[in-house]
């Protein structure tokens, strides 16, 4: 066990930005904490380092409780989201910063310093300024800093945030073969969930100061806790459904009432890939138009429109689109393959979430 | 960077810093407000005090003078002219700088700061050989009988060159924040020029605009080297307030000087009250 | 670009001066400000230069160089260099104080910083020369102790460091202000202690803001005149190079004033081109 939060809560003032919140990390593990902005993720990141202190509960590193240890002591690499590296330094200066700090000799920080740059292809830029550097370059002195004393732990507040998209691709990479060559434990926030999949072992989510769940990326995806966690983490077509007739319904969408009451309301969501389309408008169950495609690289987003005017995103490869012979305007049909239920009327507690409910051949099947 | 128009005190939420040793953390801020209170206080407290040291009558008597009354009035007549001339030109030269780009902005920017860096005493003695007898003007300016040196034009002039950047250096950061897309969006719905300046321009930098004012308004009323040179010293004439409080500094009555100093300390007081509150506006409205 | 525009117009068939830039007012507004420049700035210097150029040159060297001269520079240099450091280590202080920290009477210490500035210089020397007097508020307990603060060069080194002030803490205090605290943490994060965070990473960047401030308040002291009056007590040894040209002037020898007068100018010419200097090097540093 390499660090643990138990029950850690952080107030600033009335405001409660952290709550009670336990998890913990194994050694070199990557970890992603995953939330929208004020959803509390870089509290606990600063709260980890030292930077900010608890209100109550324990933050445990290899199983020592670290509360009161200044940040100084804590042997925590941080990197900050806008990389915080000391403009009157050059690039070698920066990363030798916290080695001078530890006494080590000439030599030593010499020889540590060219290491982590030849790791992170810094040789030709140690006598720079960081004003003479770009965004992608900085980034990779703030990690070579946050490494060269040889931390426990490294945290990353949204190290990705401020560099333009295709370097932040490759930074991103960096991270994942960085993280596997060293081995080290590696935290770091991030409000892309798909940032979060794909560089990540595990994904802690949190919503307004809370855990709302943590797991795989895979984990995550397919089985999220509740409605929450299933909206933020990937794309989701959320449905509001009154029940009729003992059939729960939107428009002509028909779903299973789920032991409600003709009258009463719920909510479900399902994902785009658990939508079939057909090009042949009688094929399924729903006849439907395809509005517009959206080119996601390999894969193609579909919005497609009911008579009634529902709109429902599909997601199909490229392949399958070419063969269906699909284009914007053409008549479809389509059938929901399976759902969630997120929540019930007169049921605050989202249970149904983890469950996957395949469509009922009555409800599910064509015509 | 120019030296004499005095930034915005920015006491902005400030960014929290790690905890401070508390020891250290009070130390210095015993020191620093000792040392204000004993150098900045201390000053304008000692100018009341020492005014009113001789008792009421005595202040009202140094005040109630004719030459006080005639100093005040000169010294409102000075600031009446240069303020708005100066504004004016701050607000065209702003314009022109902040909004348009063009060949040889860099100059001007350079010259615009050019009386900060001239000391009052030499702008008073410019302005004397311009103007003064055997200046470069005079043979003209005695053919047409007019006279501007230790008289209340020279007077006007040389208050204008120590306080004219002033307003024009509040106004060019301000409006080159605000870009030109407002007044651009306003053009393209159809306001012609004036219109636009009235009714978009004007309202965002009002703020600024006022703090520029207050700004040139203390150094205007203020002002004692760049005056001092080109007044002559003719009482009842040519004697602004601090001009007076000098000269009365040379006389008898040791509290006279402070009592006409009292003025000039509430007008500081106002100056900086009045800075205070539209640093308050003009962020609460950004 | 205005050219470019030109040539475009131009060729389009178009008479017009105007940049390619839809505001109007521009040729209206900068011919204002060149004009209202020329008049109040431009005109009055070249009366100057004119003036220096008629003068015979061995007089004018010899009226700029001579032993009062020569001293009374000496003195507006020592005396303004000594209040501009007392100014940069207490502005800094002050600055630090403002920004860092949150104590009781903060806004009301932030509003007493402008006094100087907005406080006529007679006021201030007035007021200072009286304090300063041994019969004063502070020249009582300081007189007996042999620290002379009034009619000496102490106190010129007073009323300078008094009128100095705001520049320093006000250069500083924004650039304080910015400084990002993620490099602070980030030297804690390193193991640096808070002193050695100070030392090697707050202070270096500070350091231009720190020189730029001592620079503007340093200028600002070669020219002061108003206070001075008061608390040199118009003796020889208190002379400083403004109140030797008002004394020539008084005697109507305007040669010896613009003599003394260029050397002044051409002091505050190299001081506003060194501090802009400073500005383009400080701005390097400065960037995210």
């Amino acid at each position: 066990m390499s660090i643990e939060l138990k029950n850690v809560t952080k107030r600033y003032g009335q405001v409660t930005a952290v709550e009670d919140i336990s998890f913990a990390v194994t050694e070199g593990e990557l970890l992603a904490l995953l939330g929208p902005s004020g959803s509390g993720k870089t509290t606990v990141l600063r709260l980890i380092a030292g930077l900010e202190t608890p209100a109550s509960g324990g933050i445990f590193i290899r199983g020592l409780q670290v509360n009161g240890v200044p940040v100084q002591k804590r042997n925590i690499g941080f990197i900050f989201q806008n990389y915080a590296l000391f403009k009157n330094m050059t690039a070698f200066d920066n990363i030798a910063f916290g080695l001078k700090i530890k006494h080590w000799g000439r030599q030593r920080v010499v020889e540590r310093v060219g290491e982590l740059a030849a790791l992170l292809e810094l040789e030709s830029l140690l006598q720079r300024f960081p004003h003479q550097l770009s965004g992608g370059q900085r980034q990779r002195i703030a990690i070579a800093r946050a490494l060269a004393p040889g931390p426990d732990v490294l945290l990353l507040d949204e190290p990705f945030a401020a560099v333009d998209a295709q370097i932040r691709q490759e930074l991103r990479q960096w991270l994942v073969r960085l993280h596997q060559d060293l081995k080290v434990t590696a935290i770091f926030v991030t409000h892309d969930q798909e940032e979060a999949m794909e560089v990540a072992d595990r994904i802690v989510v949190f919503s307004k100061g809370r855990l709302e769940q943590i797991g795989t990326p895979r984990e995550v995806y397919e089985t999220p806790r509740n409605e929450f966690v299933a909206r933020f983490v990937g794309v989701m077509n959320v449905l509001e459904l009154e029940v009729r007739a003992s059939v729960a319904r939107c428009q002509e969408l028909e779903f299973p009432a789920h032991g409600l009451a003709d009258g009463q309301k719920l909510r479900i969501g399902f994902r785009p890939y658990a939508v079939q389309v057909s090009g042949d408008p009688a094929a399924l169950r729903y006849p439907a138009v395809l509005r517009r495609t959206y080119f996601l690289g390999i894969m193609l987003r579909l919005e497609i429109e009911t008579p009634g005017g529902l709109v429902i995103r599909s997601r199909m490869s490229k392949e399958d689109y070419s063969r269906l012979d699909l284009a914007d305007g053409r008549p479809i049909s389509f059938q929901i393959r399976a759902y969630r239920v997120l929540s019930k009327e007169g049921d605050p507690l989202a249970n149904e979430v983890a469950a996957t409910h395949q469509m009922p051949p009555s409800l599910g099947e064509g015509i | 960077m120019n030296p004499a128009s005095v930034p915005h005190s920015p006491l902005r939420a400030a960014p929290v810093p790690l905890p401070e040793q508390p020891l250290a953390k009070w130390l210095l801020i015993a020191v620093a407000v000792l040392f204000s209170a004993v150098f900045l206080l201390l000053p304008l407290v000692n100018v009341f005090y020492q005014a009113f040291s001789s008792g009421w009558a005595l202040y009202w008597k140094a005040l109630s003078e004719p030459d006080t009354g005639s100093a005040i009035r000169l010294t409102l007549l000075v600031a009446g002219i240069s303020v708005p001339l100066n504004a004016a030109f701050g607000l065209a030269a702003s314009w022109a700088i902040a909004k348009f780009d063009f060949r040889g902005k860099t100059l001007l920017l350079t010259l615009l700061d050019l009386p900060f860096s001239i000391s009052p005493v030499v702008a008073g003695l410019l302005f004397v050989l311009l103007f003064g007898a055997g200046g470069l003007m005079a043979p003209w300016l005695e053919a047409h009988h007019l006279k501007i040196i230790f008289a209340i034009p020279g007077m006007v002039l040389a208050t204008i060159f120590v306080t004219f950047p002033y307003v024009a250096r509040e106004l060019i950061p301000v409006m080159q924040t605000q870009g030109r897309e407002q007044e651009e969006a306003a053009l393209t719905l159809g306001a012609g020029g004036w219109r636009t300046f009235w009714h978009v321009t004007l309202p965002s930098i009002k703020w600024g605009l006022f703090y520029g004012i207050v700004l040139c308004n203390a150094r205007a009323m203020g002002e004692f080297g760049a005056v001092f040179v080109v007044s002559g010293h003719i009482a009842g004439q040519t004697d602004t307030l601090p001009l007076r409080v000098e000269k009365l500094y040379y006389e008898f009555d040791p509290a006279a000087p402070f009592a006409v100093a009292t003025l000039l300390a509430l007008l500081a007081v106002a100056t900086v009250v009045l800075k205070a509150f539209l640093e308050w506006k003009s962020r609460r409205e950004t | 670009m205005r050219e470019a525009s030109l040539t475009r117009s131009r060729a389009a068939g178009v008479e017009s001066a105007a940049p390619s830039n839809p505001l109007p007012g521009f040729r209206l507004t900068l011919g204002f400000t060149i004009f209202y420049l020329t008049i109040v700035v431009l005109a009055p210097i070249a009366a100057l230069a004119l003036k220096a150029l008629r003068l015979p040159w061995s007089q004018l060297w010899e009226l700029a160089t001579n032993q009062r001269a020569l001293a009374a520079y000496a003195l507006s240099l020592g005396a303004s260099l000594a209040a501009a450091l007392v100014n940069a280590l207490f502005g800094s202080l002050l600055a630090w104080v403002l920004v860092r920290y949150r104590f009781p009477g903060r806004r009301l210490l932030d509003g007493l910083i402008d006094f100087p500035f907005a406080l006529p210089t007679a006021v201030a020397g007035l007021t200072l020369a009286d304090l300063f007097s041994s019969h004063g508020w502070l020249g009582q307990f300081l007189t007996p102790l042999g620290i002379k603060g009034a009619y000496t060069r102490l106190g010129v080194v007073i009323a300078l460091t008094f009128v100095g002030l705001p520049f320093s803490v006000r250069t500083l205090q924004p650039v304080l202000e910015s400084l990002d605290t993620g490099v602070e943490e980030a030297a804690a994060c390193l193991g640096a202690s808070r002193f050695r965070t100070f030392a090697s990473v707050i202070a270096p960047t500070l350091l231009p803001a720190i020189l730029t401030g001592f620079g503007l308040s340093f200028a600002r002291a070669l020219g002061e005149y108003g206070s001075i009056v008061f608390i040199s007590g118009n003796l020889p040894k208190t002379e400083i190079a403004p109140t030797l040209i008002v004394m020539r002037l008084d005697q109507y020898d305007y040669t010896g004033a613009i003599a003394v007068a260029l050397v002044l100018m051409i002091f505050s010419f190299g001081l506003l081109l060194t501090l802009n200097m400073l500005q383009g090097w400080a701005a390097k540093f400065q960037e995210p």
